[in-house]
Formats: structure tokens, C-alpha cells, sequence
């Protein structure tokens, strides 16, 4: 199966997945291996799920933890008050 | 059943039968899931800390409801997103600097943004704070059914069916629009993430695959 490019589009997630069944990967993966187009794409699209899983992207407010738990402390003291 | 979600339900069921302690061992995994739900929604990190609070309250005094047939997890994501609607219902969002590309974006087609400049080194760049700052900025406008599934599966690794629950979707769903908003991400990204030269073997692909 020959792809154009923009078949491979809509692969990419699939494929960043690994949920593209045995011949379509085999059909992307050929494309990939001559196309520095969809190539780049699929390294930016890899990059930015790289990014979003950096612990750094997302971080807690300072004391978020502590705060959270004082909170709920005083409502599990009110409750069992109750 | 895994060990983890076995003695988790255990937890459940020690802190209904009045242990009411245990609830913040339950939930210690969950803070940040919560609090970054409601911060994608809300984009305030004092709204997002504050509705996280009310999440994880809410939760504990609905505990009894939770009747353990979707993940715990789920159940708290569930409950943090109607958290984020009900902030963003009171707290008028100024809209700031709207992405055209992102909002406009239709059902149909869509076309991700080709490199033009490989030159560029692709660690140092994910290392640079002003990259995950686009990043937060690039996925907080993105169209909201998009964001869900984003912000489920790539920002909190709920799986697939997870997220499909949490959002009362299905699976293909669930896949189609999480491909649209990588896509709408990259599209937005790009010029501030340039890739290194491509093709097989790439330097990056060798790192990060």
C-alpha cells in the first residue's frame, strides 16, 4: 500500500500510539523513511507529547498539598462532629 | 483487578465504614490530576487551587455514591471537570490573544504545519521555560472538546477507555479528537519547535522513542 503524505496525517497519532495494525505501519514507516516532510511533522508532534509529559509543564502551586489537606482535615473534623 | 485498584477499592470501603482519615491517603494520588483538570479550564491558578479543594470535599461527602464501576480516578475527574464548568459559568474568562488557527478549526480537514528551518536543537528547545509556557497557552485555547481529551490522555494518562468514560464518549471518539488536537498543537507550536534534520534515525527519534 502506497501512501501520499497526507494519509500519513492522519496517521500520526495512531502511529505516536502505536495503534496502527501491522500493515499500515508498514506503509507509514516506508513513507517516513522518504519523506522529510511528514517526518519532520511526525518529530514536532512526538516533541510536543514529550513537553506535555515534562513534570516542569505542569506544576502544583507551592504548598497546593499541605493547603488542600488542611482544608479537608477541618472537614472530616466537622463531619465526624456531626 | 490490579493490586493497586484492590486495595485503593479497600480504602474506599474503610473510609465509608467511618475510617473518614483514610480519605487523605485515597486521594494523594489525584492532586495534581484534579488541580490540572480544573487549571486548563479556568486558566487561574488560584481558581484552578480552589476548585481542586472543592473537587476533593465534594468527593469525600459523595464518597458513598461512588459505586466503583468506573475508576476512582474517573469518578474525581468527573467530578473536578463539572468544578471547572461551574468556575468558568461565574468567572468571566478574558479571552486574551485568541489563536485564529485553533478556534476556527473545523470538523473537516486539517493540515499540519510543514518545517521549514531543521537547524534547530531539539533538546535544548524543550528545555526552554518559554516553550511550556506556548505549550500551557496552546492547549488552554484549544476548542473544549479537543482540550478534554488532550488534557485526559496526554496530560494525565488516563487510557483510551478512561477517558472515554470520564467524558461519556467513545473510543473512536476519544481517538479522532485526541489526533485533531495533536494536530491543532503542532500546527500552533511549530514555530517555536523546530525539529532537527529529519528522516530515518533521526538524532531526536533515537532519544525520545
Amino acid at each position: 500500500m502506497k501512501l501520499d503524505c497526507k494519509h500519513v496525517w492522519e496517521h500520526i497519532s495512531g502511529y505516536l500510539d502505536q495503534q496502527l495494525d501491522p500493515a499500515l505501519l508498514e506503509s507509514v514507516e516506508r513513507h517516513l523513511e522518504s519523506c522529510e516532510v511528514c517526518s519532520a511533522i511526525l518529530d514536532s508532534t512526538r516533541n510536543i507529547l514529550v513537553l506535555t509529559a515534562d513534570d516542569r509543564t505542569y506544576e502544583l502551586p507551592v504548598g497546593y498539598s499541605e493547603r488542600l489537606h488542611a482544608k479537608l482535615e477541618a472537614v472530616i473534623a466537622a463531619g465526624n462532629q456531626d | 483487578m490490579n493490586a493497586a485498584s484492590q486495595s485503593e477499592g479497600a480504602l474506599i470501603q474503610r473510609v465509608l465504614a467511618g475510617e473518614s482519615e483514610l480519605f487523605h491517603e485515597l486521594i494523594r494520588p489525584y492532586e495534581k490530576l484534579v488541580y490540572v483538570t480544573i487549571l486548563t479550564m479556568v486558566r487561574n491558578e488560584a481558581e484552578a487551587e480552589d476548585g481542586a479543594q472543592e473537587t476533593m470535599i465534594n468527593a469525600f461527602r459523595h464518597l458513598k455514591a461512588f459505586r466503583g464501576e468506573a475508576k476512582f480516578s474517573t469518578w474525581l475527574v468527573t467530578i473536578a471537570m463539572n468544578e471547572g464548568r461551574k468556575r468558568l459559568r461565574k468567572v468571566k474568562v478574558a479571552a486574551e490573544d485568541p489563536l485564529e488557527e485553533l478556534t476556527e478549526e473545523k470538523e473537516g480537514d486539517f493540515t499540519p504545519a510543514v518545517l521549514t528551518d531543521w537547524r534547530e536543537i531539539p533538546v535544548e528547545a524543550l528545555e526552554r521555560k518559554e516553550l511550556r509556557k506556548k505549550l500551557r497557552e496552546a492547549v488552554e485555547v484549544l476548542p473544549e472538546k479537543y482540550r478534554e481529551v488532550f488534557v485526559l490522555r496526554d496530560i494525565e494518562g488516563l487510557n483510551q477507555e478512561e477517558t472515554a468514560a470520564a467524558l461519556g464518549i467513545n473510543v473512536t471518539l476519544v481517538k479522532v479528537r485526541l489526533h485533531r488536537a495533536r494536530m491543532m498543537l503542532q500546527k500552533h507550536l511549530v514555530p517555536y519547535l523546530k525539529s532537527e534534520a529529519p528522516g530515518r534515525g533521526g538524532f531526536f527519534r533515537r532519544w525520545f522513542q
